[in-house]
């Protein structure tokens, strides 16, 4: 068993509207910086697991795919790194 | 129908669990029996409301952590045996979360919890969940709620037009949900999710009664 630290990242899909993005970017621009074209938030998971290293990826899909994701309107991408 | 209960389920955060055992005792005399999330026996119930609040405290995302409870996993076969579940609200968020309704509640378009009274249109009859009126005719029910947006992709909404499940239309959008929907049911119509709370809507003297008939038609067999 080796121990791992993932990094995931959930991204609402492109065609979701993120309302909370918007409301961001507009106050972005208050604080004087111009040139905004885009602003949209995400998730960022950390995980520490003990793991084999043949499953990790297993494992990690499937927390991605079945709790920390909805991928009806979330994508998501993930880093491994082995401690 | 006098030995007919309706179980409410009751998570960590819901809150309108007795609003919802109000309504169906007091105004309906309709027999209620509250279901811990973790019980997974459902063998004396005979429908099922899954009702507003924030269960775990919309953690993630609202619904997400609830349909990992044992009885969530146990409303499976319930619902395949064709017994009527109703997801209020949060309720909906769960049972799209759980995968028995398709699509996805996000974060309302400008951002506001939005506490209102809407006006409905009543799209499908299929369940006979709601009461058949004329194209012109509308409900009325309270929303209140900060991730009501339904959201599903085209193919989705496509086949929840051909097929006929989607319930209620709202007549003036609040949220930004796709196509004003406000709720749908599964294929068999035994599952219905809406955002707007019938069961604040089952008094006159609290403003409205077009909520009682869907709680009533939870006694439907």
């Amino acid at each position: 068993m080796d121990q791992f630290e993932v990094k995931v990242f959930i991204r609402l899909r492109p065609s979701v509207l993120d309302p909370a993005g918007e409301a961001i970017k507009s106050a972005s621009s208050k604080l004087g910086v111009a040139g905004i074209k885009s602003l949209r938030i995400g998730k960022m998971i950390e995980v520490k697991i003990q793991s084999n290293e043949e499953d990790i990826k297993e494992k990690i899909e499937l927390l991605c795919d079945r709790l920390f994701a909805n991928t009806v309107i979330e994508d998501y991408e993930y880093s491994i790194n082995k401690l | 129908m006098a030995s007919f209960t309706v179980g409410i389920v009751v998570f960590p955060g819901s809150n309108c669990d007795r609003d919802v055992s109000w309504a169906l005792e007091g105004c309906l005399d309709i027999k209620t029996k509250f279901l811990w999330h973790e019980s997974s026996d459902l063998n004396d119930v005979d429908s099922i409301v899954l009702p507003g609040g924030f269960s775990y405290g919309d953690y993630l995302r609202c619904g997400a952590i609830a349909r990992f409870s044992p009885l969530i996993n146990s409303l499976h076969d319930f619902v395949k045996s064709g017994r009527r579940v109703l997801g209020i609200c949060n309720g909906f968020q769960i049972l799209t979360e759980s995968g028995f309704l398709p699509g996805a509640l996000v974060a309302n378009k400008n951002l506001n919890f939005i506490c209102d009274d809407v006006e409905l249109n009543v799209i499908t009859s299929k369940g006979g969940w709601f009461q058949k009126l004329n194209e012109k005719q509308n409900i009325k029910l309270p929303i209140a709620h900060g991730e009501g947006r339904y959201h599903c992709d085209q193919d989705t909404l496509k086949k929840l037009t051909d097929n006929d499940l989607i319930a209620l239309k709202y007549k003036t959008n609040p949220n930004g949900s796709t196509s004003d929907i406000a709720g749908i049911t599964n294929e068999k119509g035994n599952v219905l999710g809406l955002m707007p709370h019938p069961e604040r809507a089952c008094d006159e003297s609290i403003g409205g009664i077009d909520g009682l008939y869907t709680l009533k038609s939870l006694i439907t067999q």
